[in-house]
């Protein structure tokens, strides 16, 4: 923090301390490494006094001996404060809470899932309460089912409210709610049923005790000591939140939030938290596989014959053809490009995403518009969405936005001498009243109801409000005017309020797949960075390393058919991407045929390994270590939690293989991810910043590696026992400074290899403010990832023609626009069983006049019939859409792909 | 000197005492019930297993040679779906028997397991669970437990109340 | 030939007295701790000598790198020469000897100091700390007692006015020694267990502290020396005290002279294995403290004594 914070003296058990102002104390404590039992407290949450738990005593000045009990989380911290936590009688108190809440709870522990990191069984002992006296009979309710991803246990309840806390004030959520009355609080929704919340997920690591626990974990249920876990990174959406990836028994048993103060602090999405089950599906591809003949049945093979055969396939003079994947990390698509060379690299995306993506990416490295971090768009005080489905498509900056939304009330508060921790005060005083946010999306989304101003249009005009926008604060801004009045007079407040904000913030993405959306995005912000504003831009990307891959030269996939046309390919090499997903049938089936030999590289079977004659097993994130980009520009490495025993190899491994084969000289050896990095930074310089953040896979501290696994990971010397009773050596992980093993330095590691929470008397996630400079700030030693784009000093100027939209709605033709939707859309997440049980079929949404208009009713099927494809979809009325405008959901599973927007039609059936 | 020479009388006087061996192959010794031996897994009263799979035997063990995993049946039941005893490196120190919540893990007075081959000493669950109670009869974890898994419906353990019947608008 | 017959004898007495002490020795200490000791190997367990010299044979005779080759090889060999070297002096019985030295004592004196070489020889090229201090505890104690053990014998030398043992025996057919000469005898047995540094003087070795003292790096047969050595040096202290102080072959004609020997030097072995049974290990410094400032002076006023006694009678 550049500005200097005047700090307050104050005195805990006769000590004196020196604390930042606007904290309360208990936060305070905390950060100085004090620790203070609590419950309802929760740094994202606030305080809001309710379990009494945390209660210290306050003295009035030094001559006061008898003191009064306070409770600590309401206290703020004062010059001159006099408080005493080890004093008998708070103890007394503290203990006598804890025995009061556990009067009810149930004999659970050992069936529990929440044992072992349970926030009630750490404060219990850490007040000492170890017996009950509690003889009588014990309250009970009834559970509801809540549908794939939380399991609900109410008995275990303490009624501490951090759930409806954190799922109605914090997310935005409707379904869960408080029910009854004194002793007989319930906490559940109204009746059984899923929850509907995009982040339910985080209610398992929110609540302090068993109530709401993973479910997908109970399915191969684990304790916190047992799993081994490794730093990583969520590769579902392109806004890379950082999680623990934990393994036990060669499996992938849960997701973990891991904080990052930059990124997604404490909280994941649902996608993010329950995607990961595709790393243990039967689907995976294990081993490799080769088809002895074109057209035929891939047969398993062993590394040294398959070695052989590929000689032939890569030998020089070969025409060599590589397409990458924006799923895949930085590292393997670089090792691509270097096997195949620039000219022969594709991106593997189709090529309307290709061009928005190189615009995106064009636009951030050049123009000199910041692109914030989460945390920096939580602190927005005028934002404008345009054109972008965020809950679905970038679930947690819709929640950042949410939390956006509180600046104004902040404000206020401050203003009255409110603590801003003092949340339910805050709340009451804030009522309705919210920074401005206006978004412009063709239909209604849960984010509507938090701003200011809503405009529901098809893309075009999306783009045209943006377009007026920018010419409302820049008349230099190339433009003409071919909107109406209405979108005039919208485009003039909100031009106002972004011009007025401190720290406005322009949100849009490729998702529209309209040019016009992304093009007047950016000249909006160019045109507030040219009046001086100090204008933040964030733009959503498909996926988690289409930034990353954009840094790359390359090309679209369209061009790699071209190429395929000139002249057959002798070898195809596709790496982890699907790329029925990215183009046309049509036009993936002639690349494959114009291709002698086609080796692909993936997870999962899909449409484009069956296709392969060469099908490699590729590492997914799990089982690798590589470096992402998200869409900030913040590259950041995941690290493998699995040690893959059979022929899973990481891409880049893989294609080194290659490489040796093709390149006689032996330029190229990598022994490890560091040499991979090391070629990258030398062939590109635009990422010679990854070197000076990470530590490599030297980094040792106290001479050792960091442990994945936890003091008390148990059964070492009975998991393999089965096999062979003589242990074996541990795996070795070369590329990593992280140890599959319990030895070694386990306190305070660097914030980018921290693989899991834990601190003396602290197993739940609440061990996380020992790695924390104070609750809810950077973690220790500063947040991991590094930025590979930065303003520079001087804007260019860069504005962009008026895009010439989709005008003209046709007879009988329906302007479709994707919808997306966070549980399906995305490709691996939705192998996940217990997401794969949320994801809806195939759909259109329309208005209920247009539905009326060829007599259609809620819930009816129709044939779609668009670009030469017919597809039967269900339909679902969505009034928010503009007449005439429909939307088709995206890449569901079952679904091809759909070059949208376009115009389609529909027949009843 | 003297009492060197009176504690060497003393030994000396020994050769006119019993030894105190007790030859064992042929001569088998009492063992009390509570001796620490051979690992065992029992059932509760009504033939279910004891065992929750709540990992604490295997958290507790100094030597790590206990590994399990947990699962549960349709109705919630968790139990462990393999529960293996490396006995080749186990030091019977009995911590898996304290710690266990359900009396599932329990050490019994047979310690003959030696076996020509190591690989031998490795016991899965069908060598570790027995069909009674073992040493300690009549308890059951679900009867006590908060969860609702077959055993009782809610309210219907030992020491519970009905459930609350949450929209229930009496204060 | 009979000199052939008569070593070989006496060799195989020796021998196979030492390897059976093994067994002796775990059998007696059982009974004083009311145990049974091993029983299972043969007939009263008599087996579990022959177990225990095939398994030292066929364990692994490992040298270790860091140690001084020759040296460490040399060591346990010194230890069992010097001491069977001695018993060529010892009689058996009146005609049951290798050679009657006219300096028998001087002999036995000279070799056992001879002994402490492949102790401390054995602890430096082990190249191991607890090795060497062990070494260097041995050397001190055995050059301390040393020092009055020779004198300790002088009463006896002067009483039948020989170094001979032959000699010594047949001057004591008028009485045994251990009645005049009783202070003589008894700093002679207490020089003799820190000689063989048998408990409770076995600080070289004092497992407690120093794991296994000079030998903590032997395995296998060069091991099995050292061990066997302790073993004749047992038998060797028994059977000079008997010869010395005793009588040696003296005893009833009943029975034959050898037998007389072998019954005395037997029971001194016994009393060996008490000690070990019943006594603590004292401290270093009380060893070397109970060595120079009472056996020494006790030993020189015995000498004084039993001169100024003979010159008296004379």
């Amino acid at each position: 923090m550049s500005l200097e914070v005047r700090m307050v003296k104050i005195t805990i058990d006769g000590k004196y301390y020196e604390v930042k102002p606007e904290k309360n104390l208990l936060e305070s404590c905390l950060s100085i490494g004090i620790d203070i039992p609590h419950f309802c407290f929760h740094p994202a949450l606030g305080s809001v006094g309710a379990c009494r738990l945390c209660a210290v005593k306050k003295f009035r000045d030094i001559d006061d001996t008898k003191g009064r009990i306070v409770m600590s989380c309401m206290e703020p911290v004062t010059e001159g404060l006099i408080v005493s936590v080890d004093d008998p009688e708070a103890k007394a108190f503290r203990a006598s809470v804890i025995e009061s809440l556990m009067t009810n709870h149930p004999h659970d522990c050992p069936v529990c899932d929440e044992g072992g990191e349970c926030h009630l069984q750490d404060m219990t002992v850490m007040t000492g309460h170890n017996y009950r006296r509690f003889d009588f009979p014990k309250r009970t309710y009834n559970n509801q089912e809540l549908g794939p991803f939380i399991s609900h246990e109410m008995n275990r309840c303490i009624q501490c409210y951090r759930c409806v806390r954190f799922y109605r004030d914090y997310a935005g959520g409707k379904d869960l709610n408080v029910y009854a009355s004194r002793n007989h609080v319930y906490f559940g929704r109204h009746e059984d049923g899923p929850l509907e919340n995009e982040y339910s997920g985080n209610l398992v690591e929110v609540c302090p005790t068993g109530v709401f626990t993973d479910k997908t974990l109970k399915r191969h249920f684990t304790r916190k000591w047992d799993l081994s876990n490794a730093p990583s990174v969520c590769v579902h959406c392109s806004v890379g939140c950082n999680t623990i990836a934990s393994e036990r028994y060669d499996s992938l048993r849960r997701i973990m939030s891991r904080y990052n103060g930059a990124v997604n602090r404490y909280f994941i999405c649902d996608r993010g938290r329950f995607g990961y089950e595709f790393v243990n599906d039967e689907k995976r591809i294990e081993t490799a596989q080769i088809s002895p003949g074109k057209n035929k049945k891939p047969e398993p093979i062993e590394n040294e014959q398959l070695l052989s055969s590929l000689h032939q396939l890569f030998s020089r003079n070969k025409k060599i053809i590589g397409i990458g994947s924006p799923r895949a990390s930085l590292e393997s698509n670089f090792a691509l490009m270097s096997l195949v060379g620039k000219e022969s690299f594709y991106h593997g995306i189709s090529k309307k995403e290709y061009l928005l993506t190189k615009t995106v990416s064009d636009f951030l490295q050049n123009s000199g518009v910041h692109t914030p971090s989460l945390k920096q768009i939580e602190k927005a005080d005028a934002i404008l969405v345009l054109g972008e489905d965020l809950i679905n498509t970038a679930p947690m900056i819709a929640l950042a936005l949410r939390q956006a939304a509180r600046n104004e009330p902040d404000k206020e508060a401050k203003g009255k001498g409110i603590p801003l921790w003092n949340d339910a005060s805050v709340r009451e005083l804030a009522q309705d009243s919210r920074c401005p946010i206006f978004i412009a999306t063709p239909f209604n989304d849960s984010l509507d109801e938090i701003s200011k101003n809503i405009f529901h249009a098809s893309s075009a005009e999306i783009a045209n409000l943006g377009y007026a926008i920018a010419l409302e604060l820049d008349k230099k801004v190339p433009g003409v005017k071919t909107w109406g009045k209405d979108i005039q007079k919208l485009a003039g407040i909100i031009a106002l309020s972004l011009k007025n904000a401190k720290n406005p913030l322009i949100i849009s993405g490729v998702s529209s797949g309209v040019e016009g959306i992304i093009h007047s995005a950016l000249n909006i912000s160019m045109a507030l960075l040219s009046v001086g504003s100090n204008v933040m831009l964030s733009l959503v990307l498909p996926e988690c390393n289409s930034m990353g891959l954009s840094f790359l030269p390359g090309k679209s996939f369209e061009e790699a058919v071209l190429a395929a046309e000139d002249k057959e390919i002798d070898t195809l090499v596709v790496l982890e991407n699907d790329l029925y997903r990215r183009a046309s049938e049509e036009s993936v089936n002639e690349l494959f045929d114009r291709s002698n030999h086609v080796v692909v590289l993936d997870h999962l079977i899909n449409k484009t390994t069956q296709k392969a004659d060469i099908l490699l097993p590729a590492a997914t994130f799990a089982e690798s270590e590589g470096t992402i980009v998200n869409n900030e520009g913040r590259a950041q490495r995941f690290y493998k939690a699995i040690y893959s025993k059979n022929q899973v190899k990481e891409s880049w491994r893989w294609i080194e293989n290659f490489l040796k084969i093709s390149d006689e000289n032996n330029s190229v050896s990598w022994n490890r991810l560091d040499d991979v990095v090391d070629s990258l930074v030398n062939e590109l310089p635009l990422f010679s910043k990854l070197k000076k953040y990470m530590p490599d896979a030297d980094f040792r501290m106290l001479n050792s590696k960091i442990p994945r696994q936890t003091m008390r990971y148990s059964g070492r010397t009975a998991m393999n026992a089965n096999i062979t009773v003589s242990e074996p050596k541990l795996s070795q992980d070369l590329d990593s400074p992280l140890s599959f093993s319990m030895e070694g330095q386990q306190e305070n590691p660097p914030s980018s290899l921290v693989p899991f929470y834990w601190t003396p008397g602290w197993n739940s996630v609440q061990a996380m403010y020992n790695y924390l400079d104070e609750p809810d700030a950077s973690m220790k030693g500063g947040d991991p990832g590094v930025r590979l784009i930065e303003p520079s000093g001087g804007s260019k100027n860069i504005y962009f023609n008026q895009a010439k939209g989709i005008t003209e709605v046709q007879k009988d033709e329906w302007l479709i626009v994707p919808v997306y939707k966070i549980f399906g859309s995305d490709e691996l997440s939705s192998v996940s069983s217990s997401i794969l049980q949320r994801i809806q079929e195939p759909f259109v949404l329309m208005n209920q006049k247009d539905a009326d208009m060829i007599t259609l009713n809620d819930g009816d099927y129709v044939q779609l019939e668009i670009l030469k494809i017919s597809l039967r979809v269900k339909v679902k009325i969505e009034n928010s859409f503009v007449t005439g405008l429909t939307g088709l959901s995206v890449n569901l599973p079952g679904m091809p792909f759909i070059d949208i927007p376009g115009f389609g039609k529909f027949h009843k059936l | 000197m003297i009492s060197i020479l009176r504690s060497m009388w003393l030994t000396f006087l020994h050769v006119f005492h019993k030894t105190e061996t007790v030859e064992y192959p042929e001569v088998k010794p009492y063992l009390p019930p509570r001796y620490r031996g051979r690992i065992i897994l029992t059932r509760d009263a009504e033939k279910k297993e004891r065992c929750v799979a709540c990992y604490l035997c295997a958290a507790a063990c100094p030597v790590d040679c206990i590994s399990l995993q947990a699962t549960e049946d349709e109705q919630g039941r968790r139990y462990p779906e393999f529960f293996r005893i490396n006995f080749s490196r186990c030091i019977f120190c009995g911590f898996c028997e304290e710690a266990c919540p359900t009396y599932a893990i329990q050490l019994i007075p047979d310690f003959e397991m030696a076996e020509y081959d190591r690989q031998n000493m490795v016991y899965e669950k069908k060598h570790l669970l027995i069909s009674g109670e073992g040493k300690y009869t009549g308890y059951n974890f679900y009867k006590i437990a908060g969860v609702e898994i077959g055993v009782k419906g809610k309210g219907e353990g030992e020491n519970e109340e009905k459930p609350v019947d949450i929209k229930e608008l009496l204060p | 030939m009979k000199y052939v017959f008569i070593i070989a004898g006496i060799l195989l007495i020796v021998l196979s007295i030492a390897a059976g002490l093994i067994w002796v020795e775990r059998r007696l200490l059982s009974v004083w701790q009311d145990r049974l000791g091993p029983n299972r190997v043969g007939p009263f367990g008599l087996g579990q000598v022959v177990a225990d010299t095939i398994k030292l044979f066929f364990k692994e005779d490992w040298v270790p790198p860091f140690s001084d080759r020759p040296v460490f090889v040399l060591a346990p060999g010194i230890l069992m020469i010097t001491i069977l070297l001695t018993f060529a002096v010892v009689p058996f019985g009146p005609d049951f000897y290798v050679f009657d030295s006219n300096i028998g004592i001087l002999f036995f004196l000279g070799n056992s100091s001879l002994g402490v070489y492949s102790i401390v020889l054995g602890g430096w090229a082990s190249n191991n700390k607890y090795s060497l201090i062990g070494a260097m505890r041995a050397s001190a104690q055995m050059l301390t007692y040393e020092v009055f053990m020779g004198l300790s014998l002088m009463g006896v030398v002067m009483m039948a006015d020989s170094f001979s043992f032959c000699k010594i025996v047949e001057a004591q057919k008028g009485g045994w020694f251990f009645i005049p000469q009783f202070i003589g005898f008894i700093v002679f047995f207490i020089a003799g267990i820190a000689e063989t540094h048998r408990l409770p003087f076995d600080i070289p070795e004092a497992e407690g502290e120093l794991i296994a003292g000079y030998h903590s790096e032997y395995s296998g047969m060069k091991f099995g020396m050292f061990f066997v050595g302790e073993y004749l040096g047992i038998t060797l202290i028994s059977a000079l005290v008997s010869t010395l102080f005793f009588g040696g072959w003296l005893g009833p004609s009943f029975l034959p002279p050898v037998f007389w020997f072998l019954f005395k030097t037997f029971f001194f072995i016994c009393v060996f294995i008490l000690l070990r049974a019943s006594l603590p290990r004292p401290r270093y410094d009380q060893l070397m403290e109970l060595g120079w400032k009472i056996l020494l002076p006790l030993s020189l006023l015995n000498l004084l004594v039993t001169g100024a006694i003979l010159i008296f009678l004379k």
